[in-house]
């Protein structure tokens, strides 16, 4: 059925179709709305799971690892320094390989205070061990949330689905709310491999000493070392199961097809933008515009960010001659991760690399108009990509007090 | 970047349900085979009382930049004294659309080539029933009169659907009764 609501609620539509059995959360803006949602799809009996209140977000995410220690499918949000106090949790929670899924409504972090828009709370988590998806829209928020319960309990990895605070949280826009028994063809209840059991106790995620020792029945057990590898392993391997994820999704709902890139008029293209999230579709119309006065621009739209799907992004940036990364977020002291990233995965054409130009643009809600991505895409559409190699900002304002340089 | 959407912005107070009232457009300009929908508030630091916009894109296809409307079709003012604190009408289009809710005469307002529509929400929905400065409801029966893109019943039955369990008579009313009283002037 098509709706017209907002990205929070069709996040909260796919956590019900997912029949998360847990929900922890603490509110804070703008991923409230959503968490709110739950709670009033369990209050009112449409949905059973126990939501569990806390005090922070720390807390939130201490109980979603513990219920998925015990085997049931759990679910958190937060944004901003709601994440950030997570830290710890989202850590251990790739560490000890518990298939959780937290939505983050994307805002900027502290200092100084703000609630509005960029990327900087999710990519600084980057490194975490969790998956990472970025969504569009609200088709792609709901349909990402009932995808990244499957493929969390496929490969047993957290999964994070961001999407832009305010812009997409707060925006309505229609999108499609399959029906519940088409949501359980596609998934099933959650079996657990393993499972806390009060008749048969046992320890987590103990001191693991870094050489492999016997463990109590005498087995050569895994040091340290061994577990980290085999998390890097599988997040690898989670780049071919989120395909498999994907065709199941296709088979049963009728729609999806690339997990990993969305590219717009990237075949032929001379010139490709490449972002995460909507801002990449704010690129289409800048886009369109470009062609329409013959430059052959494309936007290549990055849906799985972690692990990074190095080969395929490569792949469909091949045979153009500059990629321009636009980023909400900076690794600070150095340039926009994303770019890093991009110019990483290229390193092993050493011939007819393109060249790669950074903006940073919309920190903290920073106003992104259509008409300075026009004119920054266009400014970078030639063959030495306008001016040089250096980080350039979008809607800088460099007048104000104290900013004199 | 496209011409082809209608864009329209939309000026109250926090409070006065400028969001809600944007929404319920969204839906009936969906119901009435627009597909590309996106109605998009720009958030400040809401208070009660504080001027407020949101933007409502409308077109045949899907919406893909979000970015708040620069350049607006119409422009609609959930306070007529907005318009003397900002510039509400900044980037309407030269042969835009102004609805107000106002007390004063339709003549009282020129916009530079736009069209002008006025009725007193305010007064006219206190008539049909809503406590007193629920205007949210009358101003689409105004933008449904003044706009054309819209069919009454296909309005009033959206307002119905969406104030389910507060007024929805009285709310459909008062869209009624502000489609019927909206004077049109300007240019």
């Amino acid at each position: 059925m098509q709706i017209i609501e907002t990205g929070n609620t069709a996040a909260a539509l796919g956590v019900k179709l997912a029949r998360a059995q847990v929900i922890a959360a603490y509110p804070i803006t703008p991923q409230t709305p959503l968490t709110e949602k739950l709670s009033e799809f369990i209050e009112s009996g449409e949905m059973k799971a126990e939501y569990i209140p806390v005090e922070s977000e720390h807390s939130a995410l201490a109980i979603c690892i513990a219920a998925a220690s015990a085997g049931a499918r759990s679910f958190t949000a937060t944004s901003s320094n709601g994440l950030l106090y997570m830290h710890e949790q989202i850590q251990w929670a790739a560490g000890a390989r518990l298939p959780l899924v937290m939505c983050v409504a994307n805002r900027g972090v502290g200092a100084p205070w703000n609630i509005w828009n960029d990327h900087q709370d999710s990519i600084s988590q980057r490194d975490t061990g969790w998956i990472q998806i970025y969504a569009n829209d609200h088709q792609q928020i709901i349909d990402s949330v009932l995808k990244a319960f499957c493929l969390a309990e496929e490969v047993m990895i957290p999964v994070m689905v961001c999407y832009d605070g305010y812009i997409l949280s707060h925006t309505h826009m229609p999108f499609d709310v399959p029906d519940s028994e088409t949501a359980d063809a596609f998934l099933p209840p959650y079996q657990p491999p393993y499972a806390l059991d009060p008749a048969d106790p046992a320890n987590l995620n103990t001191v693991t000493m870094p050489e492999c020792r016997p463990d109590v029945r005498g087995d050569i057990a895994p040091g340290y070392m061994e577990i980290r590898h085999l998390l890097q392993h599988d997040l690898i391997e989670a780049i071919p199961a989120l395909m498999r994820v994907e065709e199941r999704f296709r088979a049963v709902f009728g729609r999806g097809g690339n997990p990993y890139i969305e590219p717009y008029r990237c075949d032929d293209a001379d010139y490709i933008a490449v972002s995460l999230g909507s801002l990449s579709y704010q690129l289409h119309g800048v886009v369109d515009a470009l062609r329409a006065e013959g430059v052959r621009a494309g936007v290549l739209s990055v849906h799985l960010y972690r692990p990074f799907p190095d080969k395929i992004i490569v792949e469909a940036l091949d045979g153009c001659s500059g990629v321009i990364v636009f980023e909400k977020a900076l690794s600070y002291g150095y340039q926009g991760p994303l770019c890093s990233d991009i110019k990483s995965a290229l390193y092993r054409h050493a011939q007819g690399r393109p060249f790669v130009t950074n903006y940073i643009l919309g920190l903290g809600g920073r106003e992104i108009t259509t008409q300075d991505l026009y004119e920054a895409l266009k400014a970078s559409c030639s063959p030495d990509g306008g001016a040089g190699e250096e980080t350039r900002w979008i809607g800088l304002k460099l007048h104000t007090r104290g900013m004199q340089t | 970047m496209k011409s082809d959407n209608i864009e329209i912005r939309w000026h109250g107070r926090g409070g006065q349900g400028a969001i809600t009232a944007a929404k319920i457009v969204a839906k009936a300009m969906f119901a009435s085979g627009y597909t590309g929908v996106a109605m998009v508030p720009t958030f400040g630091t809401e208070r009660r009382g504080a001027p407020v916009f949101t933007s409502l894109k409308v077109s045949r296809e899907k919406i893909y930049d979000l970015s708040p409307s620069k350049k607006p079709d119409i422009v609609v003012v959930l306070d007529h004294l907005l318009l003397e604190e900002e510039d509400i009408t900044q980037g309407l289009k030269r042969d835009g659309l102004v609805i107000i809710n106002s007390p004063l005469a339709v003549r009282s307002y020129r916009f530079n080539g736009s069209r002008v529509a006025v009725a007193d929400v305010t007064d006219l929905s206190v008539k049909a029933g809503l406590p007193q400065g629920m205007v949210n409801s009358g101003i689409i029966g105004s933008f449904a009169r003044a706009a054309g893109l819209l069919e009454l019943d296909v309005l009033l039955k959206t307002i119905k659907d969406e104030f389910i369990g507060r007024r929805p008579d009285e709310n459909a009313r008062a869209a009624q009764l502000c489609y019927e009283n909206t004077a049109m002037g300007g240019l």
